[in-house]
């Protein structure tokens, strides 16, 4: 497993607390994100995952506490949907070129490493779900980026295709060496090449590595055949309750 | 050979589609219609204001349209509902206006001026007060084009890349402040809204790119402000809302173009 190298950070909040008006919705989060390291933050909904992304970008400002970024931090960012106003005629070439202009080969060659080649000319409205998931990646590649943000990527994609998306962020993880922090509303099913997993409900609940999905049949079963690996388990225990938790129950009996 | 006055109002139909094409891609993309309504309406405001204080027209217009953005813009961001918060910003601007009016200039200037534009009176000072305006318009929004678009697409996206939204939001509210401020004598205060979004609307189905969408907005707003001219020429009728009408014709003539 690899360790941490804490001693280099991207980015960092430190007892990071944020509300809306009266509400808090994040509470004392702790977070360091190294270079290189993929951290999956699981949550079910309306634990803050989406709160927490918008604070690290930058979108909203902390109620309490602070955000340290490196100087410099190229941040590739990839949101859960982006929704392209019917009335702005955007090409995927021309989408792939902001904010920084790009040339055709470059759009071309990350447009192919990303798995869906030869795209430049279509209009984003015209791509298919998975397509324009793909498309956002190749545009947050472009920024070289020292951290990819993932916001629900695998979000209406099916296990087997899941699987295939974790595997390239996993390759790209290594070709380019950036960072990795993804979120997802899955409790238990996480990106096996996920170095931690933050659990999150409105705080940190629990920290931890992933369990490799074994080939045992009752995985099987579960997950479905071809998945090669790219899925894990996160099995975790809390040591406390939540007032408010009660749509978050683990079934820790298929974990174990 | 047609009089010199007609070539003038010509140039300063053209000047102000110059700046309106690229800014009224903007208020389309973001749906910002209403934005630019209220933002001419307190243009009355400014010139009633004006001619109240003895001050320069001009300035009173960019005044008061600066104003009201920067007030909507203000508000937005702290989260009113904007529908009706703006549906009251605009009309008290404009009745307010009009009651200043009738008390600082009504008996001296002609309310219709204002309200409609008078296009066929423009002189070569307001010429070059018109094209100065709207090339510095032009000029801002060409500058920050790609941050422009990056923060219309996304807020997260431009944050993610280190563009402030806030301050593109701004660029936009002191573009619009000028175009109405220049825009005033050529179309008046309740149709300005129309020159920036009746163009952009129609090149939508013509354009496959931004870009191509804001300089086919320029070409149709220049092309609506001759054929209104032409129109009024002929037929006698009032020059600014002649170019709208125009405006809306060929925005009807798009719609037949299936959109790309």
């Amino acid at each position: 497993m690899p360790r941490l190298r804490r001693a280099v950070t991207l980015i960092a909040t430190d007892d990071m607390s944020v509300r809306y008006g009266d509400a808090p919705v994040l509470e004392h989060v702790s977070l360091a994100i190294a270079p290189g390291e993929i951290v999956t933050v699981v949550g079910p909904n309306g634990s803050g995952k989406s709160t927490l992304i918008r604070a690290l970008l930058g979108v909203l400002r902390p109620t309490a506490g602070t955000i340290r970024r490196k100087p410099g931090l190229r941040i590739g960012y990839v949101p859960q949907r982006l929704a392209v106003d019917a009335t702005l005629p955007l090409s995927v070439g021309r989408f792939l070129s902001l904010p920084e202009r790009q040339s055709r080969t470059a759009t071309a060659r990350v447009l192919e490493r990303v798995g869906v080649p030869g795209l430049q000319d279509r209009p984003m409205a015209a791509l298919s779900g998975g397509q324009f998931q793909r498309v956002l990646l190749a545009r947050a590649l472009l920024a070289a980026p020292d951290i990819l943000i993932l916001d629900e990527p695998t979000q209406g994609l099916d296990q087997p295709g899941m699987a295939e998306f974790y595997r390239l962020i996993e390759e790209l993880r290594h070709e380019i060496g950036c960072a990795v922090l993804m979120v997802s509303h899955d409790l238990h099913v996480v990106m096996s090449a996920s170095d931690r997993v933050i659990c999150l409900n409105g705080h940190i609940c629990c920290e931890g590595t992933p369990r490799l999905v074994r080939d045992a049949p009752e995985y099987r079963a579960l997950f479905g055949y071809g998945t090669g690996g790219a899925l894990a388990l996160y099995p975790h225990e809390h040591d406390h309750s939540h007032a408010h938790g009660d749509d978050h129950v683990h079934d820790h009996g298929t974990a174990h | 050979m047609p009089d010199e006055f007609l070539v003038r109002a010509l140039l300063a139909g053209c000047g102000v589609a110059l700046a309106a094409g690229p800014l009224g891609a903007f208020v389309v993309w973001r749906r910002m219609a209403y934005f630019g309504d209220a933002t001419a309406h307190a243009a009355i405001l400014g010139v009633a204001l004006a001619l109240a204080l003895d001050v320069s027209v001009i300035w009173g217009t960019l005044a008061a349209a600066l104003a009201m953005a920067l007030a909507v813009v203000e508000l937005e961001a702290r989260g009113h509902a904007m529908d009706a918060t703006l549906g009251v910003l605009a009309h008290a601007a404009l009745a307010v206006g009009l009651v200043v009016f009738s008390v600082s200039g009504g008996a001296r200037i002609d309310l219709g001026t204002f309200l409609f534009g008078d296009i066929l009176a423009v002189g070569w000072g307001d010429l070059a007060v018109i094209w100065g305006g709207a090339g510095l318009v032009a000029a801002l929004l060409v500058w920050r084009w790609q941050a422009l678009l990056t923060a219309t697409l996304s807020e997260e996206l431009a944050r993610s890349a280190g563009i402030d939204p806030r301050r593109e939001r701004l660029v936009l509210t002191l573009a619009l402040a000028l175009v109405v401020a220049v825009a005033l004598k050529v179309v008046g205060a309740l149709l300005i809204g129309a020159m920036l979004i009746i163009p952009a609307a129609a090149a939508r189905s013509l354009a496959r790119s931004p870009e191509a969408m804001a300089a086919l907005a320029v070409c149709l707003g220049g092309a609506a402000a001759a054929g209104g001219l032409a129109l009024s020429w002929f037929g006698d009728t009032p020059a600014g809302p002649s170019i709208v009408s125009a405006a809306a014709a060929l925005y009807l003539l798009s719609l037949a173009v299936p959109r790309r």
